[in-house]
């Protein structure tokens, strides 16, 4: 697409758009979204569906929007009587042989044929009594299920395999109304990217065996939110019911992950929904733990702090915020300190077709941001350092039998955890902490770009985010009036110490995130 | 139209697949690879020779020639199931197209359609006589509508067919 | 001439001069005929002026469409540094038509000479010539009169002594008639389903392969010779009708007519004198009904319509239906029209690519609304679905084989309303058994 801008009117809209620019997209510019089905802007315009058909003036015929670029001075009409009428035409016929199934298909609420229906469709059908089309329903994949008779023939699915995944293991098969999407008998779909075409599908023709039946897409709550599985940072979409994440799905952002995620990442919530959860903070008295409020947990912890001397290994996740682990580090600044992050390692899945994205070897989707506050990844280092500490401070992170005899030679052994387990009686302090999905904050991906995620579902019983815990234990402990109360403040609060994030506020950060600069915090070696 | 409805499955591979592009068909396969800038080019007549030296385009045809090109199964597939004249299942020795399109229509092209599943035993289109010997299709219009009613037998093309002259036509196909 | 007749007084055989004459088939034969004097001629002369010979001639493509074959050929980009390809259409798949058939059967030298001329002119070294795969015939004797060129000197690396290359090449289709639609048969050359592409990018852009590309129709390619060897000015002087429609055309007269056959006539002959004198009108007892005069794809036209039409591009326009390629299937008074109007629809449906919502689906509905009133069941609305259906499925999808569908239809009911309505009143039995 070159610099030079167009103008173009539709629908009464005047729009400068970059000249080479798609109808459709200077559409959406004027605020208009032209129905369609093949068309995805993350994938190559076959022109098939006819579903955007718009009137453009001087042209002989109407003319798909998804694959007419714009010319300056177009006058184009996406209302008019004769586009209306074409993209009803459409519809009319993707419903004769479509099944009235909504009532049972996942897709009903977020189907864009129910909607166009709606929105532009004939109120009954004239297709009689004529037999549907009838396929039966094939298992595509390890997550995948095809229902041809929904299938509408959009070919995105078979255009992100080819195109995109450059795995072509789809196919349209037979052609004329006979033709569905085929699979060849011995393939599966298994791609670690393949769980895409379940989003792409306008309708409910590909569905995830994950998700079949599992609610109905009006009853659930969408939280912006960043993957947590690797260092790539893809932006997803929590999506809940009732305080359960019932699935992720890509958030698109152009910058980072286009409009997909892969399926590791995908599937990776299910530790969100457990039960089995540190819901109290708890104090040792003597060999037993006891239950205790907030207060009395912080001020026993600020005195603790205060009360020793000597050196602190700070042992976190990976997947905790860039707040928690600033704030965290922060807390311990009165000691010698050792920070370290866990990383595990898995396969590394790149997605083909689109450079820069993959799912990432390192399963560490905070790890630039751990960097830049002052954490490294040598986490064998730092727990040999635990053997001399003082303070040993475990942000959820579950330890070896051998890394928590270590620890626990500590004068102090503080663990924030999100799950219980029977290591936590081995600490003089638990404090229960929010997971990523019941907390707002931030992440830093691999190619520095800071991004937020924002809190899907409540907390349980008193977890709270940890950089709150250390925030407040630092204010007791330096008898300070105040701290930081919010995830906004709490972040403001690390630009006086990490000049990269100086001045810096969430707004500034907005939902496609922010690339910033590599320094870390003052005083602290890479 | 593809011979699959009601095709009778006989003939189906059960043994281990052998492959079709070895020695001299790989050659001749290879030979062709210089007529056109890519391999995928060679799809159609890939997909030719296999029908020629088996009779039908199997999966594991498909899959062999995806192999040989450098291309999926599933696209072989795709292309294999859009041209009606790659056979997807076993046909009997002989393969009968009849045109019934409408120029052909006009001039009795049912009727010749009629007697040839008459005389063949065929009884429907696009299954095989009970005999193995015919497999009889309708086919959409063969060109030659001039001379109504064509017909192809095999690589045989047969014009001006009318139906008194089918039982005689057949003979030459044991 | 007509083959399989003798020549009529009213025909004007240039293309068709060899019909039936066995031995204008081989190389030998065809060089006595004068063969391969244009191709010697064309290489003497630069590319250009071979493409303003024929742009002057005012050679329109035969396939269908019409559409210039000289202003084609210009637009093949001048020093791409990209390999150009010609590309000879000879999927010959429009019911109703059956002359490129005929051209490749008796002078397959013409076309040869035709593409090799083509080629040069274009500026390609390689041409692939389309065959449907069910002409196991004209396979067969294209086949060999290319080794026959080969070996003669007409193709590969030195044509004629000239230094350039030609190389021709036969691929083979496998039965799809939408291969004959000219991006859909450069998919299927490329190993693909023969999926029509949009446009742009035009073949002449980027084509086969993404090469500059130009497609032309086995009739078109085969005139090439004769205006070359016999200059455009001949050639646009074979003009009674229209001065945009010039030359001679190959008309396929078939259906319910007494002597079928290819006809070539000038450019402008009266449709009557094709239909009744020269392949014989109606057969004994008959009366002529209607005509479907460009293959199966265009509006029917009734017997007063054909009375006072000439045959060329813009006498058949004047009377609301299309030249197409010349296919022109005879109905007489016997046709039931609602039938044929189905099997036509059918044939459609059967063909459809898949790609088109309106294409895929609506081929398929029409062709049980109709398959319905002949089975006595259908009902008055039924008519107007069929014309609202028809007007969704015209003018809106990327090729024209959904238009096709509909054309038939909607001329089938504006002119032979009464045909439906015996079936749907049941005054006429049911030409289908109830399903």
């Amino acid at each position: 697409m070159s610099d030079e801008l167009v103008t173009v009117t539709i629908d009464g809209i005047s729009v400068q758009v970059p000249k080479g620019t798609p109808l459709i997209e200077a559409a959406k510019r004027a605020g208009i979204l032209v129905p369609h089905y093949c068309y995805h802007p993350s994938l190559p315009a076959p022109a098939v569906c006819r579903m955007c058909l718009v009137e453009v003036e001087k042209a002989p015929k109407l003319l798909p929007a998804c694959v007419t670029t714009v010319t300056d001075g177009q006058v184009v009409h996406v209302h008019s009587e004769a586009a209306e009428q074409a993209r009803e035409g459409v519809l009319e016929f993707l419903l004769i042989n479509h099944p009235l199934d909504c009532p049972i298909c996942d897709q009903a609420g977020e189907c864009e044929l129910q909607n166009y229906v709606f929105q532009e469709g004939r109120a009954g059908s004239r297709y009689d009594d004529y037999p549907k089309r009838f396929n039966p329903v094939e298992d595509f994949g390890p997550d995948i299920l095809y229902v041809p008779n929904r299938c509408i023939l959009c070919t995105r699915c078979v255009r992100f395999m080819d195109d995109v995944a450059k795995t072509p293991v789809l196919n349209v098969s037979e052609r004329g109304d006979r033709a569905t999407i085929g699979i060849f008998p011995e393939t599966r779909l298994d791609h670690p990217w393949s769980g895409n075409v379940v989003d792409l599908c306008p309708v409910g023709s590909l569905v995830s065996k994950d998700f079949l039946h599992k609610a109905r897409a009006w009853e659930l709550d969408k939280t912006a939110s960043i993957c947590p599985g690797c260092t790539q940072g893809c932006n997803v979409t929590i999506e809940t019911r009732e305080h359960n994440v019932v699935r992720l799905r890509p958030r698109p952002n152009m910058e980072v992950n286009r409009h997909f995620i892969c399926d590791e990442g995908r599937m990776n919530y299910r530790w969100m929904n457990r039960g089995d959860r540190v819901e109290a903070p708890r104090v040792k008295d003597g060999a037993r733990h006891q239950a205790v409020d907030w207060d009395t947990a912080l001020a026993r912890l600020a005195e603790s702090l205060v009360g020793t001397r000597g050196s602190a290994v700070l042992l976190a996740s990976a997947r905790a915020s860039t707040e928690s682990l600033g704030h965290l580090r922060r807390m311990l600044d009165r000691f010698d300190v050792t920070a370290a992050v866990k990383v595990p390692l898995g396969d590394e899945a790149p997605l083909e077709g689109i450079p820069g994205l993959a799912l990432r070897a390192e399963r560490a989707p905070n790890l630039a941001g751990a960097h830049l506050m002052g954490y490294t990844a040598k986490w064998d280092d730092a727990v040999r350092a635990a053997a001399d500490a003082a303070v040993v401070v475990v942000v959820d992170e579950l330890l070896t039998e051998a890394e928590l005899a270590t620890a626990r030679r500590a004068g102090l052994l503080v663990v924030l955890s999100t799950l219980e387990s029977d290591d936590l009686d081995q600490a003089d302090l638990v404090l229960p902490i929010t997971t990523m999905a019941e907390e707002s904050g931030t992440y830093l991906n691999r190619d520095h770009r800071l991004q937020r995620y924002l809190q899907a579902k409540a907390a349980p019983g008193m977890a709270r985010p940890a950089w709150w815990a250390a925030v407040e234990a630092q204010a007791r402990a330096d008898g300070l009036a105040t701290a930081p109360g919010s995830a906004a403040e709490a972040f403001a609060a690390l630009g006086d110490h990490v000049p990269s994030l100086a001045g810096l506020t969430y707004a500034d950060i907005g939902f496609v995130g922010r690339v910033i600069g590599r320094q870390a915090a003052v005083g602290v070696e890479r | 139209m593809n011979a699959t409805s009601g095709a009778v499955p006989h003939g189906h591979e059960t043994a281990p697949y052998e492959p079709v592009f070895v020695g001299p068909a790989l050659s001749k396969l290879e030979a062709l690879f210089a007529q056109y800038p890519t391999k995928q080019a060679c799809l159609l007549p890939a997909l030719w020779m296999v029908q020629e030296a088996r009779g039908w385009v199997s999966e594991p045809a498909m899959a062999e020639v995806a192999d040989v090109l450098g291309l999926t199964p599933a696209f072989v597939k795709g292309v294999v199931t859009f041209y009606t004249m790659y056979h997807l299942h076993p046909v009997g020795r002989h393969f009968i197209q009849v045109c019934t399109t409408s120029p052909c229509g006009l001039c009795g092209a049912e009727d010749v359609r009629d007697a040839i599943l008459e005389a063949t035993g065929c009884e429907e289109l696009g299954r095989t006589s009970p005999d193995g010997r015919f497999t009889v299709i309708e086919v959409e219009c063969l060109g030659a509508c001039g001379f109504a009613t064509p017909i192809l037998i095999d690589d045989d093309f047969i014009e001006s067919v009318t139906a008194d002259r089918v039982p005689a036509l057949l003979e030459g196909y044991e | 001439m007509g083959y399989p007749h003798p020549i009529h007084p009213k025909e004007t055989p240039v293309l068709s001069t060899h019909f039936g004459d066995a031995a204008a088939r081989s190389y030998a034969g065809w060089v006595e005929r004068g063969g391969y004097q244009a191709l010697r001629k064309a290489l003497a002369m630069t590319p250009t002026d071979v493409t303003e010979e024929v742009k002057a001639s005012g050679l329109r493509g035969r396939g269908g469409a019409g559409f210039p074959c000289g202003l084609k050929w210009s637009f093949m980009p001048k020093n791409s540094g990209k390999p150009h390809y010609l590309v000879c259409n000879a999927d010959e798949s429009e019911p109703g038509t059956f002359k490129d058939r005929e051209i490749m059967r008796w002078t397959p030298h013409a076309l040869i000479e035709g593409c090799a001329i083509a080629a040069y002119a274009i500026g390609a070294e390689r041409c692939y010539i389309y065959i449907r795969g069910e002409f196991t015939e004209p396979l067969r004797i294209m086949t060999i009169a290319i080794e026959e060129a080969y070996a003669n000197g007409i193709l590969g690396a030195n044509v004629l002594g000239s230094g350039g290359t030609i190389d021709m090449i036969i691929h083979r289709g496998a039965g799809a008639y939408i291969c004959g639609e000219e991006t859909a048969l450069m998919n299927s050359i490329e190993g693909k389903r023969g999926n029509p592409r949009i446009k742009p990018p035009f073949p002449a852009q980027a084509g086969v392969f993404g090469m500059p590309t130009t497609v032309n129709n086995v009739e078109t390619l085969a005139a090439v010779p004769h205006i070359v060897a016999r200059g455009a000015a001949w050639y646009k002087g074979l003009c009674l009708g229209s001065d945009k429609s010039t030359g001679t055309k190959l008309f396929s007269v078939c259906g319910q007519i007494q002597r079928p056959g290819n006809y070539e006539v000038t450019m402008g002959t009266p449709m009557r004198d094709l239909v009744v004198d020269m392949a014989g009108g109606a057969r004994p007892g008959r009366t002529l009904k209607a005509v479907i005069p460009g293959g199966s794809s265009v509006p029917i036209m009734t017997v007063a319509e054909m009375e006072d039409c000439v045959c060329d591009y813009e006498g058949v326009m004047a009377k609301g239906s299309m030249l197409g390629s010349g296919g022109m299937i005879v109905m007489d008074d016997s046709a039931d029209m609602v039938y044929q109007i189905w099997r036509l629809a059918r044939f459609y449906a059967h063909e459809s690519c898949a790609q088109c919502t309106q294409c895929r689906e609506g081929t398929a509905w029409t062709t049980k609304i109709l398959e319905r009133i002949l089975r006595g069941q259908g009902e008055h609305k039924d008519l107007q679905l069929l014309m609202d259906l028809s007007e969704n499925m015209t003018g809106k999808t990327i090729c024209v084989l959904s238009d096709s569908c509909a054309a038939p239809i909607v001329s089938g009911i504006q002119k032979f309303p009464e045909e439906f309505e015996a079936y749907i009143s049941k005054r006429r039995e049911p030409a289908l058994s109830p399903a």
